[in-house]
C-alpha cells in the first residue's frame, strides 16, 4: 500500500506539469500518455482538486476541469516543472542505458549514446552507485543476427534458420515469423511461430547456425501466443520422462540449472534429484558431459546407454574395457588419473 | 486508504515547497489537513517520520535548518526549490523510445518500481515516444533472488553486511560480513563483490547462495568502494584461455556443437570420418563436449587434453559399468 501511494504520487507530479503545458487535451490522450485508463486519470484529477496549499480555502486549491472530456489545470504554482530523478530511478535508467549499448545490432546507436549522455547529466549523486551495477546481456548473441531479427521484426518478414538441437545432435532447418527477441536467464532468444512445427517455438541465438531473411510475409498467425516466461523457460508435460540422477558436487550445478524435484541429500555430498525431459536420449549425453560427476539411476535403459556410449568411445582411444575382458569387480584402468570418482 | 495517503503526501509537497521560512513539525502539522485528524503526537510523529522517507526516496529534496531570525532553535523543514526540478533536458522520440527499453531491462522489485516512475517523470517532458522501431525486443534481467534488493542499497548506501553463504561443497551456510562494493550478473546468476571482513581479502559471492536476511551491521558511508573496479572481470575469474589448436576425427553426420566452433572440417574418409580443427580456449569446456559426442568424436591431440578426455570416459564408464550391448 505505502508503495502504491508513493508510486501514485510520483505520477501526479509527472502529471501536473504536463498538463499545465497541454492545456484542453483530450482525457484519453492525457491518459494514453500516462499509461493508466480514463478513470484511473479522472480519480487522480478528483484528488489534485482537493489538494493546494495551507489554509485550503477554495483560492488556495489545484483547478482542475475534465467535464468537458478535455483537461485543463490551474493555480499549481511550484509543480510547473517536473520533480528531478531520484537516485535508484537515475541509477535503473542509467545501468538499463549502458546494458543496451554493450548489445550491438539492437538497437539505433545514436539514440543511446545521446540519452546516456543527457540522463548521466540530471542523475548528479547517482552516477557513482551506477558505478557500481553492471549488466551483461552480450553472452552469445552477435551484431549481425540481432540486426537481422529485429529488422524482420520491424517489417513483418520470414526467417529461414539453420538451428542446432546438441540434445539430438541434429541441425535443423526452419521457417519461422518473428514474435520476439527476448532474454531470459541472461540468454537471448528468438520467439516465433515455427512453420513447420505449427507452433510457437523458443530458439536459442547461440544455436543458431545459420539465419536469412525470406521474400514472405512473417506476420505470426492470430494464434501465435507468446510464452508466459515469468516461472522459467521449462514447460513439464505429462509425457516426460523422469530420471534419477546422483550428482556429485562437480555436478551439483544440473540441480541449479534444470528444472528438478524431490532433491536428497545424501552422505558423501551427493544429491540424489528427479528431472523431467521430453527428450530422454538426452539424457546419456548429459552423463558423459558430467565426466563421472553423474550417476543415471533411472530408468536403467538410460544408465546402460551411457555407460555403452563410454565403453565404445574409450574402444576409439585403444583402451580396453575391463567390463568385457578384464576381471569381474574391477574397473580401474591403467595410466587414468585425474577425474573424481563418484 | 491510499488515495488518502497520496493527498496527505502530496499537500506535505506543496506546503514545503510554497515556504520560504523553515517550517517546524508543529507547523507543518497545522498546515497539512490530513495530519491535524491524527490521533495523538505520537500518531503524527510515526506519520510524518514515514512520509520524510518517502519523499526524500522519489528524490524530493526535503532539506532541514534552522532560521536566524527564530527565538528557538528548533529544527524546521522545507523543499530546497532550486533542486526539486528536473534539469532543462528535451528527449527526441529515438531517445525516449530507447530509454523505455532501458527502464524495461529491469523485471523484478528492486530496480522496477523506480524504472518504471523514472519513465514518467520523463514523460511529463511531453515528448510522444515512437515505439514501432524497437517492437519486440526485450533485453530483460531477472533479480528474483531475495539478496538482491538489500544487497544492491547496501552499495549505494555504503552499508557493511552479514548474511549466511552456503558454498556448493558445505553442509552448512557460514556467517559471512562483507562490504559491499558491487552487484553483477554473470548470465543468469548475479553476483556481489566486496571486502570479505572475515578473510580481509577482495571476494565474490553467488546471491543464489546466499540464505535468509541480509543485515546491516553498521551505519551508511561505514567505507569506500575503490574506484574504477571492472565487476564482470572480477567475477569472471582469470580468463581460461588456451590459444592452442585442437584435431579432433568426427563421424561425418554428427558433432553438430563442435562442427559450430571448427576452424576447418576436412573431408569425409570412405569410412564416413572427417577431420576437425578448432582452437581449444577452454580446456575443461572443450573436454566436456568431446566426452558428450561419446563414440562420434575422437581428439587425437594435443595429448594432454587426450588423457584428460580419456580419464572423463573412464569416469562416466565406472559410474556405469553394465555389461555392452
Amino acid at each position: 500500500m505505502g508503495v502504491g501511494a508513493t508510486q501514485r504520487l510520483s505520477r501526479l507530479l509527472a502529471m501536473v506539469p504536463w498538463l499545465l503545458r497541454q492545456q484542453g487535451v483530450p482525457l484519453a490522450q492525457a491518459a494514453g500518455h500516462f499509461g493508466i485508463t480514463e478513470q484511473q486519470l479522472v480519480k487522480d484529477l478528483q484528488l489534485l482538486f482537493v489538494c493546494g496549499t495551507p489554509g485550503h480555502l477554495p483560492d488556495d486549491l489545484i483547478e482542475a476541469d475534465w467535464e468537458s472530456g478535455y483537461v485543463f489545470l490551474g493555480n499549481a504554482p511550484g509543480l510547473s516543472r517536473p520533480l528531478r530523478l531520484g537516485v535508484d530511478e537515475a541509477v535503473a535508467l542509467l545501468v538499463g542505458l549502458r546494458t543496451l549499448a554493450e548489445i550491438p545490432g539492437l538497437h539505433d546507436r545514436e539514440a543511446v549514446e545521446s540519452a546516456l549522455v543527457k540522463i548521466s547529466a540530471a542523475a548528479g549523486d547517482a552516477r557513482a552507485t551506477a558505478d557500481n551495477l553492471a549488466v551483461d546481456l552480450t553472452s552469445g548473441v552477435c551484431e549481425s543476427t540481432l540486426a537481422l531479427i529485429r529488422g524482420a521484426l520491424r517489417t513483418r518478414t520470414r526467417l529461414h534458420l539453420r538451428y542446432l538441437v546438441p540434445s539430438r545432435d541434429e541441425t535443423t532447418e526452419r521457417d519461422i515469423s518473428p514474435i520476439r527477441l527476448a532474454c531470459f536467464d541472461g540468454g537471448w532468444y528468438l520467439e516465433g511461430w515455427c512453420h513447420e512445427a505449427e507452433a510457437v517455438r523458443l530458439f536459442r541465438l547461440d544455436r543458431v547456425v545459420e539465419l536469412n531473411l525470406l521474400d514472405q510475409d512473417g506476420t505470426p498467425p492470430r494464434e501465435a501466443v507468446r510464452r508466459d516466461t515469468a516461472d522459467g523457460l521449462f514447460v513439464p508435460s505429462p509425457d516426460d520422462t523422469v530420471v534419477t540422477l546422483d550428482l556429485a558436487p562437480g555436478a551439483h550445478w544440473v540441480a541449479e540449472y534444470y528444472p528438478v524435484e524431490g532433491v536428497q541429500e545424501l552422505p558423501g555430498e551427493v544429491l540424489r534429484v528427479r528431472l523431467r525431459t521430453s527428450w530422454p536420449d538426452w539424457v546419456p549425453r548429459l552423463a558423459l558431459r558430467l565426466g563421472g560427476q553423474a550417476h543415471v539411476l533411472a530408468p536403467e535403459h538410460l544408465a546402460e546407454r551411457a555407460g555403452d556410449l563410454a565403453a565404445r568411445a574409450l574402444l576409439a582411444y585403444g583402451e580396453q574395457d575391463p567390463a568385457d575382458h578384464g576381471p569381474h569387480g574391477t574397473y580401474a584402468p591403467h595410466g587414468t588419473h585425474g577425474v573424481e570418482q563418484v | 486508504m491510499s488515495a488518502n495517503r497520496t493527498e496527505r503526501l502530496l499537500n506535505l509537497v506543496i506546503c514545503l515547497l510554497a515556504t520560504r521560512r523553515w517550517l517546524t513539525k508543529d507547523q507543518v502539522r497545522h498546515a497539512v489537513p490530513q495530519y491535524t485528524t491524527s490521533e495523538s503526537p505520537e500518531a503524527f510523529d510515526r506519520m510524518f517520520e514515514r512520509d520524510k522517507e518517502d519523499l526524500r526516496e522519489l528524490g524530493i529534496p526535503l532539506v532541514t535548518g534552522t532560521d536566524s531570525t527564530w527565538f528557538d532553535d528548533e529544527i524546521g523543514y522545507r523543499i530546497d526549490r532550486d533542486a526539486y526540478a528536473l534539469p532543462e533536458i528535451e528527449f527526441t522520440a529515438p531517445e525516449m523510445a530507447i530509454l523505455g527499453l532501458a527502464s524495461k531491462v529491469w523485471q523484478e522489485a528492486g530496480l522496477a518500481g523506480p524504472a518504471a516512475r523514472a519513465m514518467t517523470k520523463l514523460r511529463a517532458l511531453g515528448v510522444e515516444t515512437d515505439d514501432d522501431t524497437l517492437v519486440g525486443v526485450e533485453p530483460r534481467i531477472r533479480t528474483a533472488e531475495p539478496a538482491f534488493a538489500p544487497l544492491y542499497t547496501a552499495t549505494r548506501d555504503k552499508t557493511p553486511v552479514t548474511f549466511q553463504y552456503r558454498k556448493p561443497r558445505d553442509q552448512t551456510p557460514t556467517t559471512r560480513h562483507l562490504q559491499p562494493w558491487g552487484l553483477a550478473n554473470r548470465g543468469r546468476w548475479w553476483y556481489v563483490v566486496g571486502h570479505d571482513l572475515d578473510r580481509d581479502a577482495a571476494r565474490v559471492f553467488r546471491l543464489s547462495r546466499i540464505h535468509g536476511a541480509v543485515r546491516r551491521t553498521a551505519p551508511p558511508d561505514s567505507y569506500r568502494i575503490p574506484e574504477g573496479l571492472d565487476l564482470h572481470q572480477i567475477i569472471a575469474g582469470p580468463d581460461p584461455t588456451d590459444p592452442r589448436t585442437a584435431t579432433l576425427r568426427i563421424r561425418h553426420d554428427r558433432c553438430a556443437a563442435l562442427r559450430l566452433r571448427a576452424t576447418t572440417v576436412g573431408p569425409t574418409d570412405p569410412d564416413g570420418w572427417q577431420e576437425l580443427h578448432l582452437t581449444i580456449h577452454d580446456p575443461d569446456i572443450l573436454a566436456e563436449q568431446i566426452v558428450s559426442a561419446g563414440p562420434d568424436a575422437v581428439l587425437l591431440t594435443p595429448p594432454d587434453l587426450r588423457s584428460q578426455v580419456v580419464a572423463r570416459l573412464w569416469a562416466v564408464r565406472r559410474a556405469h559399468p553394465h555389461p555392452v550391448t
